[in-house]
């Protein structure tokens, strides 16, 4: 396994890994949705909102079509809101035709407890009734709490519950990668 | 943030950056189909009026029940210093109800103060207006509006030029104002006749004037303060014509303004006296906005002590 | 009989350990002493003549809830007082020969320490026509001292009239000096900080106009003018001028005024709203600075007790005032004695024999420890220290400024006309 500056940390996908990842999603959403029309992805920030860009990017230059991509903040939504200080909200932009009747993919870069995508689904809720709603995911790391899974994934990576699974991206972090922490000695 | 929100000189940068950028985020749920937001379910907020002001307790209301907030309002007409029900027996009565935040609106300067330092209630306490003290919520609308003009929505006031007009001695909101306007990097100058300027306003963090003419060419925001009418029997100055001759904003004046500069009010407020009506009415003028950007500012505050386990970011008192 | 005390290797005055003997009222040879004398070891306590305080609010009658005579008088002997002036601010106001006398009356049934009524200078303390100040001076009270503190005389007239009129009686007027109109409405210091805090301001300005249209009256008439509460470096300076001039005035501070500052407003808590109010630091150098050299001539508490929904309330809504009989002596030392302002021959002509000679009682009170003179003695221990708990008081009201702080010395006893009220700490 090559090295990461993270101590002990080791990589699971490197930045080629992640790029032809997303290239299947892409590939996948098209595939299932028929085509691009009435496609809406909403990235869940941070993270997710990049991932949504390039998902974007990819279907834009196999359909030669700009699929609309916007952001939705979960904070207000989570169950966990008043066990912790309260957060910064993170923005949400809806796209100008907003989600009625579209389909909504939504983009998130970890899918662990599912705790975040139920508060994602009441958040858009609140935003509009699509047609169908998505999940795409980079990495599946299981341990789900409630009865939601992932439609595209990168790359399911079993853990245990004490690992910490990081993603860093090119624009918000350094480089692309995704790396597991294990427990500290 | 600490606990409660008594006066806009409690706010750090980074806690008067978090407000403005929060309120950002929850300005756009005006423009959503279903103007709620989750936040502060099971929470209960109390709009506690000692004083009459029917727009800043609808404000208040609409951004507690807009993150879903149970509301309750509590007109106390008539407070202790008119032997009625006393400030503590009220507090009293609103921590038994179960308040998590009091939104509170005084005659007397500090009554928030006391409500939050005493040990009579342990709810957040935010101060809606106290006497001739402060109002920190009306000072952070000011500055959200101000920023969507002259600062692209950063949530930053470097170097801009900003004059506060009128009856700063007997103004919570040019307190309050001068102290935020201060910390998110603006330049103030207060302009006023000298004697409704307070003793010791050369130790605050802002430039005075009494030349209203040779301050607005300059400035970015024009900020008419109210005039009240009981002061103009107080003789503070001779005649209202004087004033307005010398300290109100009106068509000629505003011809001398920057191209890009805004004109606003707290309201409510006294045209002809302070403001003429072309002025008020002109496209200068924020003064609507204004109260629409109270929404959203008092969302982002009673998120930011209530949302959470405890107030976001900052240390604790 | 009343019991005899030999007081042993006590300090009179600070100086040198020496015995007392206290025997029918008087003080007496210690070489003299009966064998079943009550023997107290004073050693490191200093001896000082019982203090007079000229201006003590004691409430009754008409506001029992926040004091009476007994209440405040045992708090007074508690703090070393062995006579107190009682202030004509009460409900209904003494300004008639029958009020003053039901005020003397019960101090002497209270019996804690000897109760001098203050007469009013106007009827009702209206400010607009004088008072029956030769009835109250002629009544069983002997009225010597006039005022209506808590309001100023703020007419020229009226007050002229009244300096000129207690000349008949060798009567003193002690002005509250404030300038009505000037604080209007007014809530705390007028400086910086009440700018910010939004609280109306008491300007100093409001106190030095009065205390120097007051000495030129004074000088003008010829009459003896006495300065309450002063508490601006401004009004020091016209004491003293008007002192140099040769003016028959008198000046007090108050102890809140050595050791407070109006930066204490800033937490909004009533309990340090006292009228006039707490001054800057600058303020209380210049009045430490004038007691100590002597232009200001005494040290009164303005004792002013206040039940605790009076305090308990937001800031404007409070009532003015704060209790001073308890601590005013260890305030004193810490301000005063520790800093080397003062030595305690100082204190006592401070507290004690400068306040009976203004007061007109110099022939009970207000006289030296020595053979012969009336037994009205405290003794005080410099080295004990504190830590004020209000509900330790002996007054009614509860409304301590210095609550947790840790002040120096203790009261260890007080005699009066040879007769303990207060020993080893506690009333008898």
């Amino acid at each position: 396994m090559p090295a990461h500056p993270d101590t002990d940390a080791r990589v699971v996908l490197d930045a080629g890994d992640i790029q032809r990842a997303l290239t299947r999603i892409s590939h996948e959403i098209l595939e299932r949705n028929k085509g691009a029309d009435d496609l809406v992805l909403l990235g869940i920030p941070s993270r997710g909102v990049p991932l949504a860009h390039r998902i974007a990017e990819r279907i834009a230059s196999v359909e030669g079509y700009a699929v609309p991509v916007g952001s939705l903040d979960v904070t207000m939504y989570r169950d966990d809101l008043r066990l912790k200080p309260a957060r910064a909200l993170l923005p949400t932009e809806i796209p100008p035709g907003g989600v009625d009747g579209k389909v909504v993919v939504l983009v998130d870069d970890v899918l662990f407890s599912g705790r975040t995508i139920r508060a994602a689904l009441d958040a858009l809720n609140d935003i509009g009734r699509p047609q169908a709603v998505r999940l795409a995911v980079l990495v599946d790391r299981g341990h789900r709490e409630l009865p939601i899974r992932a439609d595209f994934v990168g790359k399911n990576l079993p853990t245990s519950l004490v690992e910490r699974v990081k993603v860093t991206l090119d624009g918000i972090d350094d480089l692309d990668a995704v790396t597991i922490q294990g427990v500290p000695a | 943030m600490k606990r409660h929100l008594l006066s806009a000189g409690d706010l750090s940068r980074d806690d008067a950056e978090l407000i403005l950028t929060t309120a950002a985020e929850l300005r756009e749920l005006a423009d959503r189909p279903i103007k709620k937001l989750p936040a502060l379910r099971g929470r209960t907020v109390v709009n506690l009026f000692f004083e009459d002001s029917t727009r800043t307790r609808i404000s208040f209301e609409a951004a507690a029940k807009r993150l879903s907030a149970d509301v309750i309002n509590f007109a106390a007409k008539g407070s202790s210093l008119s032997k009625g029900e006393s400030l503590k027996d009220t507090a009293l009565t609103l921590e038994a109800m179960g308040a998590d935040a009091v939104v509170v609106r005084h005659g007397a300067s500090g009554a928030p103060h006391r409500l939050a330092n005493s040990g009579w209630v342990r709810s957040s306490v935010v101060n809606a207006g106290d006497g001739t003290h402060e109002h920190p919520t009306q000072a952070l609308l000011d500055a959200f509006t101000m920023t969507r003009h002259l600062s692209g929505g950063k949530p930053t006031l470097e170097g801009r030029r900003i004059a506060i007009v009128g009856d700063v001695l007997h103004s919570r909101v040019a307190r309050s104002n001068a102290l935020l306007l201060h910390t998110l990097g603006a330049e103030v100058t207060l302009v006023a006749p000298p004697t409704l300027l307070p003793v010791g306003v050369d130790s605050w963090p802002v430039e005075t004037s009494y030349d209203l003419d040779a301050v607005i060419p300059k400035a970015d925001a024009v900020m008419m303060l109210r005039v009240q009418r009981e002061r103009m029997h107080g003789g503070f100055f001779p005649t209202a014509r004087e004033y307005s001759r010398r300290y109100g904003l009106d068509g000629r004046r505003m011809a001398t303004l920057q191209d890009h500069t805004i004109v606003m009010h707290p309201g409510p407020m006294v045209r002809g006296m302070e403001i003429t009506a072309d002025v008020a009415d002109s496209e200068r003028s924020v003064i609507v906005e204004q109260v629409t950007n109270g929404v959203a500012v008092r969302m982002a505050v009673l998120y930011l002590l209530l949302g959470g386990s405890e107030p976001a970011v900052g240390g604790e008192e | 009989m009343s019991t005899t005390y030999l007081i042993k290797n006590v300090s009179v005055l600070g100086g040198e350990p020496t015995d007392l003997l206290l025997r029918d009222g008087v003080v007496a040879d210690a070489a003299d002493a009966p064998a079943d004398a009550e023997t107290i070891d004073a050693t490191g306590l200093i001896a000082l003549p019982g203090l007079v305080d000229l201006h003590t609010h004691l409430r009754e009658p008409g506001r029992e809830d926040a004091e009476t005579v007994e209440t405040g008088t045992r708090a007074a002997a508690l703090g070393g007082f062995t006579a107190v002036h009682a202030m004509a601010n009460t409900e209904p106001v003494a300004d008639t020969a029958g009020v003053v006398e039901q005020v003397w009356r019960l101090g002497r049934e209270a019996g804690y320490c000897d109760v001098y009524p203050v007469g009013a200078v106007t009827v009702g303390l209206e400010g607009e026509r004088l008072a029956e100040l030769g009835a109250m001076a002629d009544s069983a009270a002997r009225v010597r001292v006039f005022s209506d503190d808590g309001k100023c005389v703020s007419d020229a007239v009226l007050m002229r009239r009244a300096l000129e009129y207690v000349k008949a009686f060798d009567g003193v007027v002690a002005q509250h000096a404030q300038e009505p109109r000037l604080t209007e409405g007014a809530q705390m210091n007028e400086g910086e900080l009440s700018g910010r805090l939004g609280l109306a301001g008491w300007p100093a300005v409001a106190e030095e106009a009065i205390i120097a249209r007051d000495v030129l009256l004074a000088q003008h008439v010829g009459s003896r003018l006495h300065v309450c509460h002063l508490s601006t470096a401004g009004s020091v300076d016209i004491v003293r001028w008007a002192k140099a001039k040769g003016v028959d005035v008198t000046a007090e501070a108050c102890p809140h005024h050595l050791l407070l500052t109006d930066e204490l407003a800033a937490t909004y808590d009533p309990i340090y709203k006292v009228n006039p109010p707490l001054r800057s630091a600058a303020d209380v150098e210049a009045v430490k600075a004038g007691l100590a050299d002597g232009t200001i001539d005494i040290v009164a508490t303005d004792h002013a007790p206040h039940p605790h929904e009076d305090k308990d309330c937001e800031w404007a809504a409070a009532a003015f005032g704060m209790l001073g009989l308890e601590t005013a002596l260890s305030i004193v030392q810490q301000t005063m004695v520790d800093t080397g302002l003062l030595d305690w021959a100082g204190v006592a002509e401070r507290m004690s024999y400068a306040p009976a000679r203004i007061g007109r009682v110099s022939d009970q009170h207000g006289r030296p420890v020595e053979v012969g003179e009336p037994a009205n003695v405290v003794l005080y221990d410099p080295g004990a220290t504190r830590t004020v708990d209000p509900a330790e008081s002996a007054s009614l009201s509860r409304n301590t400024p210095y609550r947790g702080m840790e002040l120096p010395g203790r009261v260890v006893a007080t005699f009066l006309r040879g007769r303990a009220t207060v020993l080893d700490g506690k009333l008898q």
